[in-house]
């Protein structure tokens, strides 16, 4: 079990909730495809249809960005935490 | 009698209602507030009108939403309307264009992307398949990119002969099948490309938008970046038809939807001077195919006038007298309800607009 944290602007694909629980360990990819059989439109706003975090899309896990690490490969222990932040890029002004 | 304006800007999308003969207009939004809305649809082909919005975000992508009640609510299914096949190794950017099929086929609808692709949807917009035949096009490696990205931003299905369409690209130019998709060939004979080394070739035009005549399929009309054109034969051929212009640069063309010869553009100086010509706020019309023009302003601002209208932010609705609408990158959309002849503002301070489209409802 680990702990999504899901923005602001994407809490209405989980009902509202800024916290999910993903019955998932093991790496980032496979919470998130486990974000996808639950919540399918949260996970394409996250990943693009090339299974790619998107470019202004950043996920940390326990506070460290997967960028920084191994990616989608980065491994996820039982009880992390693995938040999704928006990057202050890319936005419209 | 009720007339929706469907308001596309950078920031979400503005519905704008009137239920006085186009006379006031209530506005409301942003509705899909800081996505950009690149394309709009307003589909009267079933008993409830449909709305569909193109909804692209920099942050979380792109997507198509539907609403069969005049915005008030919107749906995206689960699974992502439009994707790329994994063997294509390409991801949606946007969508540009989005055109409901011909009346024969009222669950069909075609979307242009960026990157350059087509897609269609045989369930009225929710799911949408790759158009291969395009996709695979030997050209397509060669199609560029215009300032605003490489995308597919016009989609004309023949009205009345199944299988033919026709599409255009920025930049790429005209192409059209004849046989529902499979195969496509360049149709740009005539359009000058003149910031290529040959100003004549087979394909490669930077063709900004084209418009089909409403009386005759196989009349189109095209504003390109630098040219106005009309063929005759479905594509086959084009000619100039900027002379009465004040510039042959632009972006909008927009056809009157019942008469013959009808259509409407808003003229900017150049593509390196991206201001309406003389600072003057003017719409152009021809009522003969393009033979002359003349410039409309009754209505419109008299001061110096600077911001351009993008190719799919000028439409016509299908009343009678048929409204036309422009809308400006400063967030200025105008309105006439006599074809042209008098203006008046349905909404100022708006977003960046990019696309409008209006129908009776």
């Amino acid at each position: 079990m680990v702990t999504l944290v899901v923005p602001g602007a994407l809490r209405a694909e989980v009902g509202g909730a800024a916290r999910v629980e993903v019955r998932v360990v093991g790496t980032v990819r496979a919470v998130l495809d486990e974000v996808g059989v639950r919540w399918p439109r949260l996970e394409r706003r996250v990943r693009d249809e090339a299974g790619e975090i998107r470019r202004y899309i950043n996920v940390y896990v326990d506070g460290e960005d997967v960028r920084r690490l191994a990616g989608q490969d980065t491994p996820v222990p039982a009880r992390a935490e693995v938040r999704i932040i928006p990057s202050v890029a890319g936005g419209a002004g | 009698m009720t007339t929706v304006l469907a308001i596309g800007t950078n920031k979400g999308l503005y519905l704008a209602r009137s239920d006085d003969d186009r006379r006031s207009w209530r506005v409301t939004g942003p509705h899909f507030a800081m996505h950009e809305v690149y394309a709009v649809a307003i589909d009267k082909r079933r008993g409830t009108p449909r709305l569909l919005a193109g909804v692209s975000s920099p942050h979380f992508g792109a997507s198509i939403a539907t609403s069969d009640d005049l915005g008030v609510s919107w749906h995206e299914p689960e699974r992502a309307p439009i994707a790329f096949p994994a063997d294509t190794g390409a991801t949606l950017e946007r969508a540009w264009q989005i055109a409901p099929g011909p009346a024969a086929e009222p669950d069909r609808v075609y979307v242009g992307t960026q990157p350059s692709a087509l897609f269609v949807s045989d369930d009225g917009g929710a799911t949408f398949e790759l158009v291969r035949g395009l996709w695979d096009h030997p050209h397509r490696p060669q199609w560029g990119a215009g300032y605003g990205g490489q995308a597919i931003h016009t989609v004309l299905p023949h009205p009345s002969t199944p299988g033919h369409l026709l599409v255009a690209m920025s930049t790429g130019g005209v192409y059209r099948t004849g046989d529902g998709g499979a195969s496509w060939a360049p149709a740009n004979k005539g359009i000058r490309a003149g910031f290529a080394p040959d100003p004549w070739p087979e394909f490669g035009q930077c063709v900004h938008k084209v418009a089909r005549d409403a009386v005759d399929p196989e009349r189109l009309y095209a504003q390109n970046h630098n040219g106005v054109y009309r063929s005759d034969d479905g594509g086959a051929s084009w000619s100039s038809i900027a002379e009465g212009l004040p510039s042959d640069f632009g972006f909008a063309m927009v056809a009157h939807p019942r008469r013959a010869g009808v259509i409407w553009t808003f003229p900017l100086t150049d593509g390196s001077h991206r201001f309406p010509p003389e600072e003057k706020c003017r719409v152009f019309r021809s009522t003969d195919a393009g033979a002359t023009w003349e410039g409309l302003t009754e209505g419109l601002p008299t001061e110096p006038f600077y911001p351009s209208v993008l190719r799919d932010a000028m439409c016509a609705d299908d009343a009678d007298p048929v409204g036309v609408y422009f809308g400006t990158r400063s967030g200025e959309v105008y309105a006439s309800r006599d074809e042209g002849d008098s203006w008046s503002s349905v909404a100022a301070h708006l977003p960046d607009v990019l696309c409008v489209r209006a129908a009776e409802v």
